[in-house]
């Protein structure tokens, strides 16, 4: 949660004498909360990812974990409550109307803020979605407390805390950041970031149901409509299985050709750092890494990219990760599990040769024979 | 219609190195620039000014130097200028930003009349929580529309404002009032050049510097460092994998039998892709 002054890295030994006992009234927050996203009838799967981690933490703190579902009646709450429990919910909050069918700040703010004031989580967690962005943001500051964005990794101390980890410096260094002494420690991490858990059908436990205490008169922002994205404008870079992606070492806008070639010829999606979206090369939803899409496919190729952490915090998931880069001092070395020094611009037609060579017709036949 | 725009100067992230021994950041001679995202909103906020008429104002808290980034603001086109500065804010977390600047937004209000809509970019890029937004709406109580891709229309008159708004998988049409907190998506816009005479009149014109005071803030517990509930514990660089990639030599050898081995030692680690290779590729 870096922000406008905090720019001097303090030593840990200097910060952490600000931890002082917590005050009484926070004394009886407790159990684990994961806010399970539904929208227009799905769960967005970032849910299911923090329920595996809201577990180890539950475990850990030797506390229950709980989902947390907000939408309109019908059977699409029913599927996210069931879903909850398979993945490892100990428990269930709903609040159930029908003016929460489509995502407004005004209600569920409202919803969320009252279930936490009636039964106290410790920690909470939403997935770093704009929905749960714009939900985050807007219930920490009617609660007065904590909010660590897009966190990376999270743990709990030796003292029972929240350890959140998150890229800082424009994703040049990590930071530990803990909300000590309020409640609910609240945590965002983006969609990717955590593994998907292991499902296992398990009956349907505890549900608590909760009122709604806001009205549709008491509702501004009124939804007009919606219009779907089509599926050609959604880039499906996240869910990829193999990604390509380019750097600035690619040298000009329109070399990145040259990656569209490649993933083409290994039917992969294609990528791009950071500077290419800024330097307006490639669509905002092209970008790997913490500001962009964070990615867990089997093969990643990365050409021309150095490997700042910002970039590498979005691609660590990844089951092999192959650097091409002209410098062999750049970062992603530190990381990647195959390099090769050279100049990306010239390797990548004679890789996307090779791969076409390999995977040509011919040689699939013999493949699947 | 008078609005107000928050930015923040950020250094230049594409050029912040860290020290290869020491793991700290090495800030000398990194440039600062307006946060990028702030630009979409700045040209928003200017073009509905000059539709509607009005004023637009340029809002950031920061260290005395952010005054060079609200000059920028005031070369492309903006009317007045604040700066909210105080040792009072160092060490701000977000929660403690956005008491400030609503306190300043709302002594802004006072002074040269309450704003209809307070703009923010999306996210910074240095900080990039997207939270300090919602948390000036929720403090002025401002209908919060985040992710505006599109202002479609404004009636002053009815107080109505309606805006496309990106959601998760597709784009919400909102009908919201005024006042509101607008945060833009990027790509929405493009800033424009600055004339000649904003350019002459950002140099002459004084930006205002307001300490927490001038702000009208009272509680100062509730700025800074002691405001901020959250604590950053621990600044480190991630450590390396135990063991560097494996590098395929390129010496004494051609760019086709280089790729070659690229290409075997991928399947070598992870021989089921070549199967689903060969099928995804649909050669």
């Amino acid at each position: 949660m870096s922000t406008v002054n905090r720019e001097t890295p303090r030593p840990a030994a200097g910060r952490a004498g600000i931890k002082k006992e917590l005050p009484d009234h926070f004394k009886d927050y407790r159990h684990v909360w994961v806010f399970i996203e539904l929208e227009r009838g799905h769960v967005h799967s970032v849910s299911f990812e923090l329920l595996g981690e809201g577990r180890k933490l539950a475990d850990k703190l030797e506390v229950q974990l709980a989902g947390v579902v907000l939408g309109p009646p019908g059977e699409a709450i029913g599927n996210a409550i069931a879903e909850a429990f398979a993945y490892g919910a100990d428990i269930v909050y709903i609040v159930e109307a029908p003016l929460l069918a489509d995502y407004r700040n005004e209600p569920y703010t409202k919803a969320m803020t009252d279930l936490v004031a009636t039964h106290k989580p410790e920690i909470l967690l939403l997935g770093a979605t704009t929905l749960g962005r714009d939900l985050a943001g807007s219930v920490a500051t009617t609660l007065q407390t904590g909010l660590t964005a897009d966190c990376t990794e999270l743990d709990v101390d030796t003292d029972g805390s929240l350890a959140a980890t998150r890229p800082t410096f424009g994703g040049s260094l990590l930071c530990t950041i803990y909300t000590l002494n309020y409640r609910p420690q609240m945590a965002t991490v983006r969609p990717r970031v955590m593994p998907m858990p292991q499902r296992a059908d398990k009956p349907v436990g505890r549900v608590i149901q909760h009122k709604l205490s806001i009205t549709e008169d008491e509702i501004v922002t009124k939804v007009l409509g919606f219009l779907p994205d089509s599926q050609s404008a959604t880039a499906n870079l996240a869910y990829a299985d193999v990604v390509v992606a380019g750097g600035l070492g690619l040298g000009a806008a329109e070399n990145l050709q040259l990656v569209k070639n490649l993933a083409r010829a290994i039917g992969a999606e294609y990528g791009c750092s950071r500077p290419l979206v800024q330097k307006g090369w490639v669509s905002a939803d092209r970008q790997i890494g913490q500001t962009g899409k964070t990615i867990r496919p089997k093969l990643y190729i990365a050409a021309g990219i150095s490997g700042a952490i910002q970039h590498r915090v979005g691609v660590e998931g990844a089951d092999l990760i192959v650097a091409i880069n002209a410098d062999p001092n750049a970062p992603i070395f530190d990381f990647a599990h195959l390099g090769i020094v050279t100049d990306a611009i010239r390797f990548l037609p004679a890789l996307t040769e090779a791969f076409t060579r390999r995977l040509s017709p011919h040689n699939r036949d013999k493949l699947a024979s | 219609m008078h609005i107000v725009i928050c930015i923040k100067q950020v250094p230049d992230s594409a050029q912040i190195r860290v020290h290869p021994v020491t793991n700290t950041i090495m800030r000398q001679g990194v440039p600062t620039i307006i946060n990028p995202y702030d630009l979409f909103a700045l040209e928003e906020a200017l073009r509905l000014r000059d539709a509607y008429g009005g004023e637009v104002t340029v809002l950031t808290m920061g260290p005395p130097m952010a005054e060079d980034a609200l000059r920028k603001a005031l070369g492309y086109g903006a009317d007045r200028a604040v700066l909210l500065t105080d040792r009072y804010f160092a060490g701000s977390d977000t929660l403690a930003t956005s008491f400030a600047l609503s306190q300043a937004i709302a002594k802004v209000g006072e002074t040269y009349g309450a704003p209809d809509i307070v703009f923010a970019g999306k996210q910074t890029i240095d900080g990039d929580t997207a939270q300090v937004g919602p948390g000036i709406a929720k403090r002025l109580d401002l209908l919060q529309l985040t992710y505006v891709a599109k202002i479609a229309s404004i009636d002053l008159a009815a107080r109505e404002i309606k805006v496309e708004r990106r959601s998760e998988g597709g784009t919400q049409m909102l009908k919201s009032r005024l006042p509101c907190l607008i945060t833009m998506l990027e790509g929405t816009n493009e800033i424009r050049r600055g004339s000649i005479e904003d350019a002459l009149g950002a140099a002459r014109s004084g930006v205002l510097k307001w300490s927490a005071a001038d702000a009208g803030i009272e509680d100062l517990t509730r700025c800074g460092l002691r405001g901020s509930p959250t604590v950053v514990k621990r600044v480190f660089a991630p450590a390396a994998r135990a063991e560097k990639a494996v590098q395929i030599d390129t010496a004494e050898k051609t760019l086709r039998d280089t790729a070659d081995e690229l290409m075997a030692a991928i399947f070598t680690r992870q021989p089921a892709l070549e199967h689903e290779l060969a099928f995804n590729s649909g050669a």
